[in-house]
């Protein structure tokens, strides 16, 4: 399958589950902003977790495709359209040489919805991954953020099931009143305590000035160090809280810089790391207190929420193409475990 | 735990990440224990090991939170922590140098002369002392490959420009205060730029992608413009290859 862009979007980029092992050299991680989607819609297409997708922000491109194959829409609702009649997020569907795809746009339910193709989309490995590191000009489709005209290739992969679709309550939560999980440290010392009680205590409203780098707040609270702001430079994890001399947290997101000099308070966890990245500008978050092993067991969740959907696809019959397109037919159905022999037939 | 008179800490990072912190300082020897913990990960990994990033001062660990085992990861730690200090002494013979060409001044040195100016020595002075200086790359930040170095001959020290360029060939070699570095992409930056490498410090598709990584040694040393060019388009053809021996070892 070809995807030709007829229109790009706003910011639309390659991205799979970013260059892991090359902090060391002070190459970002990049990669998905919001992981549970893409790895939600590579599993609904039997395809490995961190194929390649598109990231698309605040609304779609218009592509065309060129032969067959399968895609699924996941993470914030674009309002996706098939040959101009709108389609469901978090489903395979199958797609037809000539079909075209365009979104409506964000309508508050999320900003990054992720395009998932069957076999993936197919540019060079950098470094082992496909993601797009704009800033170093690497990754994805020449390092860059898709234009018109660019044409992009699949992979392999004919073992789709059109028509699954992930249950809701295996989908990621998106609400926004939910605070971001955050674990202390590794500089929260650097802190006073009347700071630690801003942090867990202030609402934050995000700032426009938000980008995959990194999630900017605005707040009147000010939180103040106990020796200053700059520290001798260490690592950055994903979702760091880092406290400039301003006292206002930055998060620090999928293209952060590996390495920087300023106190950091505490780690989001990934999830919520996601789920921040899906919230618009203006909205407000707050901060809650876990520790390393419960940020663990949380993660263990939804490691468990990935296998259940595994399962469920696994047991997902498709209606064979042949069958369908006849006015009766007849097939095997797993449901829960149990084997079903169905019969259909046309009524009118 | 106290390892070689600093203070070793194991701070936690986030579900997938801890820190083990040898102090807020710029020092040789707190940089020889996380590369010496580095090594002693890197040769016997633990369940779940996903990476390892030494900084100046601390070892990030990041690891899979759905295999590691947090208890046994500490346990772990603090066995190593106490071993490596008796490798420390060993870690200079056995330490990186690379060896590294550069054009100094001219159009690829645009602040040499500033730099000179500023630190009242004369251009060739001022060469003469950055190749000379025993540069170690305490860590790869900023951008993929830049190079922080410490170790630059104190009379060479020269404050960061007060409005940063906003783009710097790659390959540019610079001076920002007491440190030395090397723009290894293009990119904006405030450090003094003094010459130029013909080799490209960063090349994703090679192997290695970096050519000077945290814990090496690294000498400058000038080259004319037709060496230059010669390197330069060696370079290109994949003919030239950057020199690395081991330090102990005279060339």
């Amino acid at each position: 399958m070809k995807l030709k862009i007829q229109s790009p979007g706003p910011l639309t980029s390659v991205q799979d589950l970013g260059r892991w092992g090359h902090q060391a050299i002070g190459m970002p991680v990049s990669g998905a902003m919001d992981a549970p989607a893409l790895i939600r819609g590579n599993i609904l297409l039997c395809n490995p977790d961190g194929a390649a997708a598109l990231e698309m922000t605040m609304t779609g491109p218009a592509i065309l495709f060129e032969g067959e194959g399968a895609i699924a829409v996941t993470g914030a609702e674009l309002q996706p359209k098939l040959n101009g009649k709108p389609v469901a997020n978090w489903t395979v569907i199958k797609i037809n040489s000539g079909d075209v795809l365009t979104f409506g746009g964000a309508c508050g339910k999320g900003l990054r919805a992720y395009l998932c193709v069957s076999g993936g989309i197919d540019v060079p490995l950098v470094m082992g991954s496909r993601s797009t590191y704009m800033k170093a000009k690497i990754g994805g489709l020449n390092g860059r953020k898709l234009a018109k005209d660019d044409v992009l290739s699949t992979g392999e992969n004919n073992s789709c099931k059109i028509g699954v679709t992930c249950p809701e309550n295996l989908r990621p939560d998106y609400a926004v009143n939910a605070p971001l999980r955050t674990v202390l440290g590794p500089q929260d010392d650097y802190i006073k305590p009347e700071g630690i009680k801003i942090f867990f205590s202030t609402e934050y409203k995000i700032s426009p000035s938000s980008d995959r780098m990194g999630t900017r707040f605005e707040s009147d609270k000010i939180i103040e160090h106990v020796k200053g702001p700059d520290i001798v430079s260490d690592a950055i994890p994903m979702g760091a809280v880092q406290i400039p001399g301003q006292g206002v947290p930055i998060v620090m997101m999928a293209d952060r810089q590996t390495t920087g000099g300023y106190v950091k308070i505490g780690v989001v966890h990934a999830l919520d790391v996601a789920r921040l990245s899906q919230f618009m500008p203006g909205s407000s978050v707050r901060f809650a207190e876990i520790t390393q092993e419960q940020g663990i067991e949380i993660s263990k969740s939804e490691s468990n929420l990935l296998n259940l959907l595994r399962s469920h696809v696994e047991k997902f019959n498709t209606v064979p193409p042949a069958a369908a397109s006849q006015n009766r037919g007849a097939m095997n159905v797993i449901v829960n475990g149990e084997k079903f022999f169905v019969t259909w037939e046309k009524l009118s | 735990m106290k390892i070689s008179g600093f203070e070793a800490k194991i701070l936690p990072a986030g579900e997938t990440c801890l820190f083990v912190d040898f102090g807020e300082k710029i020092d040789m020897q707190i940089n020889s224990l996380v590369q010496g913990l580095k090594r002693s990960l890197t040769e016997k990994p633990f369940e779940g090991m996903r990476e390892l990033v030494p900084t100046y001062r601390s070892l990030s660990i990041y690891f899979d939170p759905l295999t590691v085992d947090l208890e046994a990861l500490n346990k772990r730690l603090m066995t190593d922590l106490e071993t490596i200090t008796e490798e420390l002494s060993e870690d200079n013979a056995d330490a990186t140098q690379v060896n590294v060409p550069v054009f100094f001044g001219g159009e690829f040195g645009p602040d040499l002369s500033d730099v000179a100016e500023y630190t009242k020595l004369s251009a060739e002075e001022v060469i003469k002392r950055y190749c000379a200086s025993p540069l170690y790359c305490f860590m790869n930040g900023f951008t993929p490959g830049f190079p922080y170095l410490g170790g630059m001959d104190k009379t060479l020290e020269t404050p960061r420009l007060k409005n940063p360029r906003e783009l710097i060939p790659a390959n540019s070699v610079a001076i920002g205060g007491a440190q030395a570095g090397a723009y290894s992409i293009a990119s904006p930056g405030g450090w003094r730029i003094i010459g130029r490498v013909p080799y490209e410090l960063y090349d994703p598709d090679r192997d290695p992608a970096v050519a000077i990584q945290a814990g090496m040694w690294v000498h400058f040393y000038p080259v004319d413009m037709e060496r230059y060019k010669e390197i330069e388009e060696q370079a290109k053809s994949g003919v030239y290859k950057i020199e690395y021996k081991k330090r102990g070892v005279e060339a």
